[in-house]
């Protein structure tokens, strides 16, 4: 029985210990912010990795959650609710939800891994304290580009996403499943709010920063040689995807039912 | 039944005013790793423009010491003066700015792999002096050519051999022009030319640049060849320190069995 309250301690303090080891890495990268000038070679950089790297995944899902939606919405309104509601339900749900949180998940999860394997590789071989003892703070030189790259492109993937995912529910909906383009198209427009787009990509700017600061942190604290890294990776992008699914239900309550609701 | 060693107690190397010595003073260093512990009250005095060497078995914690020179690992006690500066009292400005006067080797060179040769060796220039793209670039050929790289400037160091590796790491230390360079295992994994090679540049560099030099290794006839001073560190302390003729002239057990490379004595075989 005492031992299984000290395993409990030491995972609750373990937890306390990476939320606060977290937190002043966010306060540092924040700090560094205003050098950002400096780096900008870095940021760009970082930005290309998100944004060009990512376009093959992002164009793959989105089209298929787009056609994926339209049938499961066709499916479920067929005989109860007019088709003339396709649009309006497809937008609804890939702008609200899919397209941040999918997003998130697996354009998160190849760019999470990326930036914990690559900065949990620069760890074991020593190039961090390379740069530490180059008086390069790594904070600033590594974690600070990545950060805002990952929190200013992730909306715009998902901007992206959105727009190729209510495409491919237009097309699938046209093409197969005999809705007619004008209809689909009046739907789209039918209860059409900004808000619902602010909303997402709201999401999708928090989502950019848990991402990248669960790559960031894991790299960082990387230990051992090919298999410590390999570790930092997988706890990363678990990490990276929980953080996501549980931020998710809170954005949704302070975005959908207080901040938009007024 | 073993034989008993007439061990002669570590020798007290601590200058009355550390605040006023010219080069490294280390006092009282401690250092664990869990259990494990690495160093043991250590006492190291790095005389201005010396080459000293830190010899000793592998895993005695040579590496852990070089590292908390640049502060790089924090001790659990002890305290380093630099310049006459405590390093462990500096906040990160004045930090950073002492970091500046250092140049590190490591061990496997430590290149940030996603550069060619060029970007690693300017990189500092760029991040801490205001010159021209063409001013930086000229002074990091200048680096190179200086360790026999001229016409690597593109590589990458994965395209670079073991050797190229730490001349490109060693090309890298010197470029800000340091007041000390550390080299960690500067000879470990080359082949016996390439390794001299290795030596004969760091007298090189010392003997141009006239800088501090602090050179971590157990390969005796590397130590011999460049060191002016050597100390040797074992059990977590510095057991013996002194000139070249010295240590070879020594009848200190535990360096006579380290230089003669020899399984019985004090130090034991593993």
């Amino acid at each position: 029985m005492k031992r299984l309250f000290e395993k409990i301690g030491h995972v609750v303090t373990r937890a306390f210990l990476t939320a606060g080891e977290g937190t002043l890495l966010l306060r540092a990268i924040i700090l560094q912010t205003p050098h950002i000038w400096k780096v900008r070679r870095e940021v760009l950089d970082q930005m290309h990795v998100v944004l060009v790297g990512s376009m093959p995944l992002v164009i793959v899902t989105s089209v298929f959650v787009g056609a994926v939606t339209a049938v499961q919405a066709v499916y479920q309104m067929q005989a109860l609710v007019p088709m003339k509601f396709l649009g309006v339900m497809i937008s609804k749900t890939v702008f609200i939800e899919l397209g941040p949180v999918l997003m998130a998940l697996v354009v998160g999860s190849r760019l999470c891994a990326f930036y914990a394997a690559e900065l949990g590789t620069m760890k074991v071989t020593e190039q961090l304290d390379a740069m530490t003892i180059m008086a390069i703070d790594p904070v600033r030189y590594l974690a600070m580009p990545r950060f805002w790259a990952s929190v200013l492109m992730i909306p715009v993937v998902t901007i992206f996403a959105d727009a190729v995912a209510v495409f491919g529910g237009y097309f699938i909906s046209v093409m197969t499943l005999d809705i007619s383009s004008g209809v689909f198209i009046e739907g789209l427009q039918l209860f059409y709010k900004h808000s619902d787009i602010l909303g997402g990509l709201t999401k999708s700017v928090v989502f950019g920063g848990i991402i990248a600061m669960s790559g960031i942190f894991n790299g960082f604290h990387t230990r051992g040689g090919a298999e410590g890294v390999g570790r930092a990776t997988m706890t990363a992008v678990v990490g990276s995807c929980l953080s996501v699914l549980v931020a998710d239900y809170f954005l949704a309550i302070i975005l959908f039912q207080i901040i938009f609701q007024k | 039944m073993s034989p008993e060693y007439n061990i002669p107690p570590p020798p007290r190397q601590r200058v009355a005013d550390p605040r006023a010595f010219a080069g490294i003073a280390v006092e009282g260093l401690s250092k664990s790793f869990g259990p494990k512990v690495v160093l043991k009250d250590a006492d190291l005095l790095i005389h201005k423009g010396e080459t000293l060497v830190i010899i000793g078995r592998s895993g005695e914690g040579k590496s852990v010491l070089l590292k908390q020179l640049v502060r790089l690992l924090e001790p659990d006690a002890g305290r380093i003066w630099v310049e006459g500066e405590e390093i462990f009292e500096l906040d990160a400005g004045p930090l950073m700015e002492l970091r500046k006067k250092f140049g590190f080797l490591f061990q496997g060179a430590a290149l940030f792999d996603s550069m060619n040769i060029l970007q690693n060796v300017g990189l500092m220039l760029e991040e801490h002096t205001d010159w021209s793209t063409e001013k930086i670039h000229e002074r990091a050929c200048a680096c190179l050519a200086q360790v026999g790289l001229s016409g690597s400037n593109d590589k990458l160091p994965s395209e670079l051999s073991g050797g190229m590796k730490k001349r490109a790491g060693l090309a890298r230390a010197i470029v800000m022009e340091p007041q000390f360079i550390l080299y960690d295992e500067p000879t470990t994994g080359l082949d016996p030319i390439t390794g001299d090679a290795i030596n004969d540049l760091i007298i090189k560099l010392q003997r141009e640049l006239g800088v501090t030099s602090v050179v971590v290794t157990h390969d005796m006839p590397s130590a011999f060849k460049i060191a002016d001073r050597m100390a040797m560190l074992s059990r977590g302390n510095i057991v013996f320190s002194g000139t070249v003729d010295e240590i070879r002239n020594t009848d200190h057990p535990m360096v006579r069995q380290f230089i003669e490379g020899n399984s019985q004595g004090p130090l034991g075989a593993f």
